[in-house]
């Protein structure tokens, strides 16, 4: 399907300038993509065609118990190749050609598929792994071993749409008008290069994970050989994967909420510890000691969506533009204000998100079920991670070569 | 007022300071000519006493009470009520070596002048008699072994 | 016998500047320098000038070069002068030739092979001036996985004890009988002004030190000089030395005739014997034994303070480095064959051990490769030269560097290499009453205060430029880094990319 092949993610490391947008409904009611397509789409000139996407809450409600993998691929091999992996590990509900339209302005689509899937319960017992963990090692295989598959997301009752051109063509492409989600997230993205490759555009996914950001973080490389220690794969060689995994390690693996994550990744300057109380020190201290690979450095703003809701985070210095408006239960949030305004006129509240203050929106159900439990982080400790159960030391091919 | 204090801890009997104060004291201020050339030869009113492990450099401790200045016979010796700078009028000086039995630093020395021996002692590096300038041996000390300092007492 | 031995250096005088003012002769330890009043002049006995430079500096008139001995060599690419002359040397003495410092040699120097990375247009560089930049580091082992109490903001377990460094950069390890105490107490004075840590040696804590024992970290060595509770209590840190850059695999002796009362009653041995350290600690032969040493230290010690392992780095460090985490170390140091001694035997200091670039970048990795970097502090060690060299140290892969003889140099040392003979000029490697007092620990600590504040400065502009404000940020961050000059399998050792990829 693809004749040439440019470099891309994962073979150099590019940077992009982006927009970013979501919508949330914090009582969990769904609405379609039509509000999203318009604000993003509003946001037309800080993209370039390169790359646009979407990601959807609660779109799979009758497979909520399922992972949904949302699969691009380049050749029927790697369909063919995929699908026999996938039947070897996972147990499939169905799967399906996802719902395309033809958009002049998109060329050359990978095929796309969906699959609802379990994991295989005897091969996950064999594993020693929990299930995500396991979920998690299969999408790094597809991703790294199987030449033209991409896995664009594997949560559940979730999914990603995103691909190589703008993202209001592209979210016409998925027809996302003709699914209901209580959280959407947009992308609209500038690389400094041309890869064309469906599977570097954002937003970026795993698990129930999805990220959207803009910027270029400095701290890159420090971040990615942190989070590589510990089984993370980064293929794509791209700020919002790695900020993905360290979420994910932070939050899924290391047990903390989305929020004390958030402020692990933009933690307070140690100027401003410094004047806290000294109980308060010691713990910001504690943290910023343990966690100071995952401090994340240089201009970012991200959205980040779950199953619990969507949080943003700006980078410490405030380097790179985003808004938060509200309306009732809507949650509105843009690089841009007007992108705010073209979908909610009449936006309440609306306010520049500060540089390292973590913005949490929790589903309303998710916050009352949270102000029940304990305050402790429990890692999820029952089962081993994927890098304790390797052979050590790992002999990867190491990414310069 | 500020003194120069030695500092016998630090001295390591280099004696820069001796050179420097030749040089400030020589008319060409260039130590080439100060010590090759000049005639006659320019004088140093620091003085390093001592050995390689125990030395110390003799510099005039401008006394506010100086004995040298209660001694003088000729009123050479005058001790200036504002600055506390003690120094000798080359003019005025006789040679007694009054002055030089007085001191109880030995900091004052006598030397060849241009018609007698006359008294010698540190002036503080001032362009003027009696206004200190900016001592050129605690310039010179490698060690900080000579500090020039504020000191309690005029 | 007549010694076939050629003078090194030569000392050039400018008879027009000399004033004969003896400030030179007065300066020099090794007595090359003599005003002779018969003669009207000052001459040389260029035979004992170790081109220590002091002269040179203390001229009045500038009138003091040191030249190389203009003795041509056979000709010869193999036999040269260098060579021909060792081997005098040693027929005539019949010993092992004694050198100083860390190898002299033209290895390549990685660090020159290593460019740094700048923000343009994608991201923005970030001013110093305006932003704060921050180059904390803490030092020590640390959970994988920090349990804490969110609501309360408390940790759920206390976190192992930390060293707390305002720069990234400590004063390595030289202890009090290689260098003079006025040298070790410079260091002391300047490490308490930057926030940072000074490490004793293995000759222990002088009584007048111990008003910075909270900077200072305290070796435990193989001859175990100066070790008691008192001297484990009192300090920031603990570090077990295995090796050192310098000469790795071999011991120490200091002479006894530098063992005097001071250095006696610190190292806890008779004056005048000779202080031998042996090649090995003699109850570490393995690995495991390395275990029992840090736990009982850390037993001794109530698990208060982090314990430092450091090694030389030579072939196998990084599979050495990870046994050392695992056997408790807080802190690995490596210490690269460029590193400073006192003493070494020449053939040792010259041929053994590997550069501190690439054992860093190793060290780091392998820890990375088994997922235990995070949970151990590494610091490098081995000529550190500036502070680019800290900024790709720390890109490589450390948490601080441990610098010495950029200090030294500081305080005065002009690398002649010629500690060992215990006549330094500038009053740091000797302990002559007369040489010692050269060196006023107020001056000697202000000049490393001001070097390590422009080497700060430095390290904060290269950060902004790369959008980094936090140290954190850099620490292995080989991306900043690009290389040159450099081959494929340097490259890969190193994990960096070449300059244009």
């Amino acid at each position: 399907m693809f004749e040439t092949r440019g470099p891309r993610e994962g073979q150099v490391r590019i940077p992009s300038g982006c927009a970013i947008a979501a919508i949330m409904d914090r009582s969990g009611n769904r609405h379609d993509g039509s509000d999203i397509l318009k604000s993003i789409a509003l946001m037309h000139d800080r993209s370039n065609g390169l790359g646009g996407g979407f990601a959807a809450y609660g779109i799979y409600p009758e497979y909520r118990e399922l992972y949904a993998f949302h699969i691009m691929y380049e050749s029927r091999e790697a369909r063919a190749q995929t699908e026999a992996y996938l039947d070897r590990y996972f147990m499939s509900e169905k799967q399906e050609r996802i719902p395309t339209e033809a958009v002049a302005a998109i060329k050359n689509p990978p095929d796309i598929w969906r699959y609802f899937v379990a994991p295989h319960p005897m091969r996950l017992a064999n594993s020693g792994l929990d299930e995500a963990e396991y979920t998690m090692q299969h999408v790094f295989h597809i991703n790294g071993k199987i030449d033209g598959a991409f896995v664009a997301s594997s949560g559940k009752n979730m999914g990603a749409f995103k691909g190589v051109g703008y993202p209001e063509d592209i979210g016409e492409f998925y027809r996302i008008q003709d699914y209901d989600a209580w959280a959407w997230t947009a992308h609209g993205r500038f690389p400094t290069n041309t890869p064309g490759w469906w599977g570097g555009a954002h937003p970026f996914t795993l698990l129930n994970w999805s990220v959207v950001h803009n910027g270029e973080i400095s701290s890159y490389d420090a971040n990615r050989r942190y989070v590589e220690q510990f089984g993370y794969d980064c293929e794509l060689q791209t700020d919002t994967e790695v900020i993905t995994y360290l979420f994910d390690l932070l939050a899924r693996r290391h047990g903390f909420s989305q929020e004390m994550a958030a402020r692990i990744m933009a933690a307070p300057s140690w100027e401003d510890i410094d004047r806290m109380p000294p109980d308060q020190a010691a713990f910001e201290t504690a943290l910023r000691t343990v966690y100071s690979s995952a401090l994340v450095n240089g201009p970012f703003s991200i959205i980040i969506g779950s199953d619990e809701g969507l949080l943003a985070l700006n980078d410490r210095l405030k380097l790179r533009a985003l808004m938060a408006a509200e309306k009732g239960p809507m949650v509105y949030m843009a690089s841009e204000q007007a992108a705010i305004e073209i979908v909610c006129p009449d936006a309440e509240n609306v306010r520049s998100i500060e540089g390292g203050q973590p913005f949490v929106v929790q589903l309303d159900s998710v916050a009352a079920a949270k102000a029940r439990e304990s305050a402790e982080n429990c890692p999820a400790r029952e089962k081993p991670f994927r890098h304790e159960v390797e052979v050590h030391p790992r002999r990867k091919e190491r990414s310069h070569a | 007022m500020k003194r120069i204090y030695a500092l016998e801890d630090w001295c390591i009997d280099c004696k820069r300071c001796e050179v420097a104060c030749k040089v400030f004291h020589s008319k060409s201020k260039d130590p080439v000519k100060a010590f090759l050339f000049e005639q006659p030869r320019p004088r140093n009113r620091v003085r390093v006493e001592g050995n390689r492990t125990l030395s110390i450099a003799i510099n005039c401790r401008h006394c506010p009470a100086p004995k040298c200045v209660e001694g003088c016979i000729s009123g050479a010796m005058t001790r200036n009520p504002e600055t506390g700078v003690v120094t000798s009028n080359p003019e005025k000086c006789v040679g007694c070596r009054t002055c030089v039995s007085l001191c109880p630093f030995g900091a004052v020395t006598i030397e060849e002048g241009p018609r007698h021996p006359i008294a010698f002692k540190c002036d503080l590096c001032g362009e003027v008699p009696g206004v200190p300038g900016s001592p050129s041996c605690v310039a010179a000390c490698p060690n900080r072994a000579l500090i020039y300092v504020e000191s309690e007492g005029n | 016998m007549l010694d076939y031995v050629l003078p090194r250096y030569r000392v050039l005088r400018d008879g027009d500047l000399c004033i004969q003012c003896g400030v030179c002769e007065r300066s020099c330890s090794n007595e090359v320098h003599h005003v002779d009043e018969e003669l009207g002049r000052v001459t040389a006995n260029n035979g004992a000038c170790v081109n220590c430079q002091r002269c040179v500096v203390m001229c009045p008139t500038q009138a003091l070069a040191i030249t190389r001995w203009p003795q041509v060599d056979s000709g010869s690419a193999n036999w040269t002068l260098e060579t021909m002359q060792d081997i005098a040397k040693q027929a005539q003495t019949g010993a092992v030739l004694l050198g100083s410092m860390g190898n002299p040699k033209p290895f390549p120097v990685y660090w020159d092979h290593l460019l740094l990375n700048a923000s343009q247009v994608t991201n923005p560089s970030i001013d110093p001036l305006r932003e704060p930049m921050e180059t904390r580091v803490f030092l020590g082992s640390r959970p994988e996985i920090l349990k804490v109490n969110e609501r309360d903001e408390k940790l759920s377990a206390p976190l192992p004890p930390q060293l707390r460094l305002d720069v990234p950069l400590m004063f390595s390890a030289m202890s009090f009988g290689s260098i003079s105490l006025n040298a070790q107490k410079a260091l002391a004075m300047a490490a308490r002004e930057l926030g940072t840590f000074f490490n004793t040696g293995e000759g222990g804590l002088h009584r007048d030190l111990e008003q910075y024992a909270d900077c200072a970290i305290v070796q435990v060595a193989s001859g175990r000089f100066g070790v008691d509770p008192h001297y484990l209590g009192v300090t920031g840190a603990i570090e077990i030395k295995i090796g050192q850059g310098a000469k790795p695999g071999i011991g120490g002796h200091l002479p006894g005739e530098k063992i005097s009362a001071e250095v006696s009653r610190t190292r806890m041995i008779p004056q005048g014997t000779d202080a031998i350290s042996p090649a090995p600690h003699h109850d570490i032969y393995s690995i495991e034994d390395l275990r029992q040493l840090v736990f009982s230290l850390k037993e001794a010690t109530g698990y208060a303070k982090p314990v430092a392992v450091k090694v030389a780095a030579v072939h196998n460090v990084a599979a050495i480095a990870s046994g050392m985490a695992r056997a408790g170390a807080d802190i690995i140091v490596v210490d690269g064959f460029r590193g400073g001694t006192g003493a070494a035997p020449r053939r040792i200091r010259d041929n053994v051990g590997i550069p501190i670039e690439l054992a860093l970048a190793a060290v780091d990795q392998r820890l990375r490769d088994e997922s235990i970097r995070s949970t151990v502090s590494l610091v490098a060690a081995g000529s550190i030269r500036s502070s680019a060299d800290i900024v790709r140290a720390i890109a490589l892969g450390a948490d601080a560097v441990y610098c010495a003889s950029a200090p030294l140099i500081a305080l005065g040392c002009h690398q002649c290499q010629d500690c060992s003979s215990g006549k330094c000029n500038w009053g740091i490697a000797t302990q002559r009453p007369d040489l010692v007092r050269r060196l006023n620990p107020e001056i000697a600590a202000e000049r490393v205060v001001n070097l390590v504040h422009g080497w700060t400065h430095e390290i904060k502009e290269m950060m902004g430029g790369m959008g980094i404000n936090a140290v954190d940020s850099l620490r292995g961050n080989r991306l900043m880094l690009r290389g040159v000059g450099l081959n494929e399998k340097e490259l890969e050792i190193l994990g960096v990319k070449y300059a244009g990829e």
